[in-house]
């Protein structure tokens, strides 16, 4: 087996998460990285959209922003942002929406507004985009991060999106028909929301990884489901092609200088 | 009615110290020419809306020409953070900088109500967050027909606009093509807008039958800006320039060397500066 990194087998896991039917609203960074990944292997027939407007896009190098060309021209169209956020985000035409965050609770409520009070931040963020609406609006969440005691909190500073609020029917109460975060891909395990309490609990664990190191780096008492599986590692041709779409986007930054 | 000038005259004759101003861009097409005309001319007690504050929102920042900030989401895309936006929330340089903070999709519907003369915008959204805890213009309305809660936001209606775009025609009929973003809305919502273009043409040429385009009469001045979106892109004629973006992080992060870089790049230059940066993607069309 080739090595890895844990950010590989974290892309991975996440592009694996996908389906070839799946009408996904992407996020730049990590979520791209492992949409596109998806596209490429196992889920040619994806629809991948930008909250830019780009509907149905293919890049063949991943965007470092979420309005670049390269995903307007190879889209299938392009619509208004109003129009993206109006008749396809809270039209109910996403199905799978994926999100990431400076921080995040055990209920995989999500923060990317301040670290540290509102009012006087330690850290102003760049605040929530798209978020609050991706998080009710699309049929269900996937979140990609890396955990660390620092990003994997027993308490949020601000509260940007939802995942499962309080618990329990604490997101449903609020009026929120859609299912919300079903799965949390991080780099060393895959968590999913315990089906009463909706606690964010270790289904999988990546090869080599052990419940002390994920223990370490999460806020919060980790819960574990009653079977937990070792997460399969990365095949040779998921490398091959995350390293290659990587690769030419590099290429691509350092040509366009 | 369109009016073909100059950069700085359009400048001058449009944003006024302490108007609310919209200079919109969805990473295409984002007016870095005319942001840094507005530095040079001095403008201050700015309103500024934006869904994606970038490089040019950082720079008015920085240079104290800004009250308060509308927006969704302020970042360098891909980067990082903006440090001179960070800094005035932060710690209050130049100056203690207002903000009123939203989503995406709440800014999206406040241009959209705002171009179709509403006073605010309707939509499902901010649900369970703590941004309406901190934004009191965040409000809910019922639905009179099945009792549904929305939320509600006021409509968007800047003094002025100022967009980017790809060509106008010498009547001043304005042709938008790729990623739209917000910028036709924002130009319908405003009293008033400033429209840089790429080139001024006899003919907008072949397009689509549904093309994006903002006729003349609904435009205020129409200025000719060659390269004036870049580091941005222009659909058409030169591509994002990612490296600058990635370079701005380190210009940006202290006072002094973003300050050094203002006087160098924006004080001392003109809106001439910027056809230099995109000269060898129209050599190479040509």
């Amino acid at each position: 087996m080739a090595d890895y990194k844990p950010n590989e087998m974290m892309t991975i896991a996440a592009a694996r998460a996908l389906k070839n039917d799946d009408v996904c609203f992407v996020g730049i960074g990590m979520p791209s990285a492992a949409a596109n990944l998806a596209r490429l292997t196992h889920a040619p027939g994806i629809t991948l959209i930008y909250e830019s407007g780009t509907l149905a896009t293919k890049p063949n190098i991943l965007p470092l922003s979420i309005g670049d060309g390269e995903l307007c021209e190879t889209a299938i169209t392009t619509v208004s942002v109003p129009e993206m956020f109006r008749y396809w985000l809270q039209g109910g035409r996403i199905k799978v929406g994926f999100l990431g965050g400076a921080q995040i609770d055990k209920y995989a409520n999500l923060n990317t507004t301040v670290v540290g009070a509102y009012d006087k931040p330690k850290v102003r963020l760049p605040g929530g985009g798209g978020a609050p609406e991706i998080a009710t609006s699309c049929g269900e969440i996937f979140i990609i991060m890396a955990q660390g005691k620092r990003s994997f909190v027993d308490k949020l500073d601000f509260v940007t999106s939802i995942g499962h609020v309080t618990g329990g029917n604490s997101r449903s109460e609020l009026g929120v028909k859609t299912k919300g975060p079903t799965k949390l891909i991080t780099d060393l395990a895959l968590f999913a929301p315990d089906p009463e309490t909706k606690v964010m609990t270790v289904v999988s664990i990546h090869q080599g990884v052990t419940r002390a190191q994920i223990e370490e780096n999460t806020g919060w008492p980790v819960k574990y489901a009653a079977k937990v599986d070792e997460t399969a590692p990365p095949t040779a041709r998921e490398l091959e092609v995350l390293r290659d779409l990587q690769a030419r986007t590099a290429r691509a930054t350092a040509e366009a200088a | 009615m369109a009016r073909i000038s100059s950069l700085a005259e359009a400048i001058i004759s449009t944003v006024r110290d302490g108007d609310t101003v919209a200079m919109e861009g969805f990473t295409h097409l984002i007016p870095h020419a005319a942001a840094h005309e507005i530095i040079r001319q001095r403008r201050k007690n700015l309103t500024l809306i934006r869904m994606t504050p970038d490089l040019i929102y950082d720079q008015l920042i920085g240079m104290g020409c800004v009250d308060k900030l509308i927006f969704s989401w302020g970042g360098n895309p891909g980067v990082g953070s903006l440090h001179r936006f960070r800094d005035a929330v932060e710690n209050g340089w130049p100056h203690k900088l207002a903000i009123e903070e939203h989503s995406h999709a709440a800014m999206a519907n406040a241009y959209e109500a705002g171009a179709a003369g509403l006073p605010c915008a309707v939509f499902r959204g901010y649900i369970g967050g703590d941004l309406p805890k901190v934004n009191s213009k965040i409000k809910y309305i019922a639905c009179p027909f099945t009792g549904e809660q929305l939320a509600a936001v006021p409509a968007h209606r800047p003094d002025v606009a100022v967009i980017h775009a790809q060509r106008a025609d010498k009547a001043g009929n304005v042709l938008i093509e790729g990623v739209l973003g917000v910028q036709k809305e924002a130009v319908l919502a405003s009293k008033r807008s400033v429209v840089t273009v790429e080139e001024i043409v006899d003919d907008l040429g072949p397009r689509s039958l549904n093309a994006c385009v903002l006729p003349h009469w609904t435009v205020g001045h129409v200025a000719e800006v060659p390269g004036g979106a870049f580091p941005s892109y222009v659909q058409g004629y030169y591509p994002r320039n990612n490296a600058y973006y990635k370079q701005w992080d380190a210009i940006a992060r202290e006072r002094d060397t973003f300050l050094k870089w203002m006087d160098e790049n924006v004080l001392k230059k003109g809106p001439e500066a910027f056809a230099e940066h995109v000269r060898k993607f129209r050599d190479a069309a040509e």
